[in-house]
């Protein structure tokens, strides 16, 4: 039911998130500027996505657990936008 | 008709045991029940005292320090003890498998385990008590990191108490996608039930936010942690962001199940089909959504940023739409209908009138210019209260007398029920109603003393709490000493699933799962005169 | 599955309702079994939505990061400098590695391959106590320096990410090893593995809330 794929498949993606750990660890030797944390997050969102569509298996779920495992994501990011708009946007009197 | 001969869920078993291990989800739904009568009866004295208080400036009846213990007290019992569980624990748990055509919920055995996290966290809360929080329940910082009082457990209380809240929600929206009867499509789904799956929405994805939240004032007050002190280079202003993103969805878990017993007792109590079941619906999926995005409409004066302050207000608006669709349906659904005026539909009426005066004083509140007055004055106390004691406690009265027949298979005494009734509404209304316009002069909320030019809208305010006591005794007295004899399975002649087994239901709700070939709500219709 | 899919896939279950669902089983010991199919399909479910509260547990530390590091970009620079990289690397190493064989335990009770998941399982716990074991060196080496929770916010928030992580990560200790008991005792086969593919996916989760934290920590500097 839930059998896809062989051991190597699994064997595989694990090697694929080796290498994003090593392009991470890597990355992070040399600066950026500005882009140093936006970098570090796409490399880990790729582990991240990895994971969760392959040894999570929600590349076979339905739409439903779909929602229910991304909908949060948006979430997270209103809390953030919203309280750090009014971070950086009070003005001093 | 009822067959005595076969055991009911209430006789199926006896002793302690039966009751404290039982996955049976209407025993556990009587369990939250009674659990969540004790605490608001508590809570409700705790109100009691504080309006006593009021009855003239200064000292009264309790020092300074005892109202802020009084106040907190209230509050954050009312609010995480009684009225979140509320409605959608004790009669979600009872009536959504019997409405789906369940035999149960999906994961039984975490439904009780959900009520033992319930009494776990009551009881921290309660250990708490012996120093008790003075913060107000909202426990903003810095003064809850300084208090010496015992915040640090009555937080902890509340943490476990949201794990009880999160498992109910998870229990609810898997049953509700998994176990619906044959031909119970989405679109038959009673709306109690559409109200309950978008109340456990809110319970999943806004509780653990609060969460994090307590579990960092208590990192704040323990290690000095130091994300809310400005000293540390923190923010007491995030305390407030991160707090309201849970407490703001929180008010919706609070009515949504309310608005649900409303969207079933009018058809049943007009003899019509709900009008407008779709909008009904889909109005309280679109208020699950949209309550994520006004949260700091609470913080307007906290020194949130202009920017910030129109954004949530501009939101704000938009969240009364669905509310108000809800309220037109309704209304429209009494409209050349054949009205019976029970109880439960006394309540339901009395619903929809006091949390409209509640829904639209809110907007009073989004407004910026407005709310720079009316903020954290008694304007705010008399609006919260009349959209949820006027809103989810009328509600909740309503389901009680309504349910009543179908949870222990006997009927109450109407015309008593319906004094009680006169009196609640009457009582209620004389405590808030004067709240609004002690706001609006501009007497403060959490005070201790007052101006003496407000004396006697506080005294109006504390008499209207004998009269809503005197009513609540009486309701109580009625509920507990129902009238002799069988009350039957369906005494109200409803179409919805529910009533279509013995009263009290069997432990294994039906024999034969039914299949579903009709929308429930076909009152007064050729098809309900036909079967 | 593409994006114009799913969208279509949610709003066509929303207009056009038709799930018929397939009546329940029961047995007369009082408790309710479900068809398998049913019984499955649910729990991941439950455990999907469980996963969702993590995620949004762990969010308010995300955020309150992500609010802090833009406020005080030099204290996080030079607080994820004083981390140690190598051993921060070698726990994720060490994590993602006990993702995958949780994985393959996974797949190996399907098959029936009991001896399989056994070792899979036992590696799992093993790598998780390693990584018990790197993290109280580091905290220790921190106490030792006189940093504590509260020296500053950097360091805040390093201990309460770090710590309600490892909190996770005992917890999915005791779940494995109940598991694995189980297993022992001989309760889950290539019928009944349901219990073994949700605790693998809450041990999933811990390493995906680690793959996060460990640049955002340890590499941003």
């Amino acid at each position: 039911m839930d059998n896809h794929g062989s051991y190597k498949s699994l064997i595989n993606i694990w090697l694929l998130l080796m290498f994003f750990t090593v392009t991470t660890v890597g990355a992070a030797q040399f600066d950026f500027g500005a882009w140093n944390v936006p970098i570090a997050l796409i490399i880990a969102s790729f582990k991240a996505g990895v994971v969760a569509l392959h040894f999570m298996h929600l590349k076979h779920e339905d739409s439903m657990t779909w929602v229910f495992a991304t909908y949060p994501l948006f979430l997270l990011f209103l809390l953030i936008a919203f309280t750090a708009t009014d971070m950086f946007t009070r003005v001093a009197n | 008709m009822s067959d005595t001969s076969e055991t009911n869920y209430l006789d199926n078993g006896k002793g302690f045991a039966s009751w404290f291990y039982t996955v049976d989800h209407k025993r556990i739904g009587v369990m939250y029940l009674i659990a969540i009568g004790i605490f608001f009866i508590i809570a409700a004295f705790a109100s009691f005292l504080i309006r006593w208080e009021h009855l003239t400036p200064g000292e009264g009846i309790v020092s300074a320090h005892t109202y802020n213990v009084l106040f907190t007290l209230h509050g954050s019992m009312m609010v995480f003890l009684f009225i979140v569980p509320g409605v959608a624990a004790s009669f979600g748990n009872f009536l959504i498998p019997l409405m789906i055509g369940a035999k149960d919920v999906i994961f039984p055995k975490l439904n009780l385990y959900s009520f033992w996290l319930y009494l776990l966290g009551a009881s921290i809360f309660l250990f708490a008590l012996a120093a008790p929080a003075d913060t107000g329940w909202t426990f903003y910082t810095p003064y809850s990191i300084d208090s010496g009082t015992n915040v640090i457990m009555i937080t902890l209380g509340v943490f476990v108490l949201g794990f009880s809240s999160i498992l109910t929600g998870i229990n609810f929206i898997v049953t509700m996608h998994k176990l619906r009867a044959p031909g119970m499509t989405w679109d038959r789904l009673p709306l109690f039930c559409w109200a309950a799956y978008a109340t456990s929405l809110l319970q999943v994805l806004a509780t653990p936010v609060v969460g994090i939240t307590l579990l960092l004032l208590i990192g704040e007050r323990y290690f000095g942690l130091g994300f809310f002190d400005p000293a540390k280079g923190g923010d007491p202003v995030m305390f407030q962001h991160f707090f309201w993103f849970y407490s703001h969805p929180a008010v919706y878990i609070m009515i949504l199940p309310a608005m649900g017993i409303i969207s079933e007792v009018m058809p049943v109590f007009s003899r019509k089909p709900i009008f407008g079941y779709k909008a009904i619906a889909y109005s309280s999926l679109a208020i699950a959504l949209i309550s994520f995005l006004v949260w700091g409409h609470h913080m307007f004066v906290s020194g949130q940023s202009k920017l910030v302050n129109i954004i949530f207000s501009v939101i704000t608006f938009a969240v009364a739409v669905p509310t108000a669709i809800k309220v037109f349906n309704w209304l429209w659904t009494m409209y050349k209908g054949s009205i019976e005026l029970s109880t439960a539909m006394l309540y339901s009426l009395a619903f929809i009138f006091l949390f409209t005066i509640g829904g639209l004083t809110g907007l009073f509140l989004g407004a910026l210019a407005v709310d720079v007055h009316l903020h954290d004055t008694y304007f705010v106390v008399a609006h919260m209260h009349y959209v949820m004691i006027g809103g989810t406690v009328f509600g909740f009265f309503a389901a009680l007398h309504f349910w009543y027949p179908k949870m222990w298979g006997v009927m109450f005494d109407e015309f008593k029920a319906k004094i009680a009734f006169v009196l609640i509404f009457i009582g209620f209304n004389v405590i808030f109603f004067p709240q609004f316009i002690l706001g609006t002069l501009g007497m403060p909320r959490r005070y201790f003393n007052y101006a003496p030019e407000f004396e006697s809208l506080h005294q109006l305010s504390t008499y209207g709490t004998w009269i809503i006591g005197i009513g609540f005794i009486l309701m109580m007295y009625t509920l507990l000493k129902p009238i002799p004899g069988e009350a039957g399975p369906n005494p109200y002649k409803s179409l919805s699933l529910e009533w279509s087994m013995d009263s009290p239901p069997p432990p294994l709700n039906f024999d034969k799962i039914p299949t579903i070939t009709e929308p429930v709500y076909n009152y007064g219709t050729k098809i309900e005169k036909e079967s | 599955m593409g994006i114009y899919d799913i969208t279509t896939k949610i709003i066509k279950s929303i207009a056009y309702p038709s799930e018929m669902v397939p009546p329940i089983t029961e047995e007369d010991d009082g408790h309710h079994h479900f068809d398998p199919e049913t019984e499955h399909s649910s729990m991941k479910l439950g455990m999907w939505l469980f996963l969702a509260t993590e995620l949004l547990l762990f969010g308010g530390l995300f955020a309150a990061y992500a609010i802090y590091r833009a406020k005080y970009p030099e204290m996080f620079m030079n607080g994820s400098k004083s981390l140690d990289v190598v051993l921060g690397t070698v726990n994720t190493v060490i994590l993602i590695f006990s993702s995958l064989t949780v994985a393959i335990a996974v797949k190996a009770i399907q098959e029936n391959r009991i001896k399989l998941v056994k070792i899979m399982l036992w590696i799992t716990i093993v790598c998780a106590a390693i990584f018990a074991v790197n993290k109280y060196f580091e905290y220790s080496y921190k106490f030792g320096k006189g940093i504590f929770p509260g020296t500053d916010i950097f360091y805040s928030i390093y201990f309460a990410a770090t710590g309600v992580h490892m909190l996770h990560v005992f917890i999915g200790m005791a779940v494995l090893g109940v598991l694995l008991n189980k297993v022992y005792k001989g309760k889950y086969s290539k019928d009944n593995f349901t219990a073994i593919e949700v605790g693998g996916l809450y041990w999933h989760l811990v390493d995906l809330i680690w793959i996060y934290l460990f640049p955002l920590l340890y590499l941003v500097g």
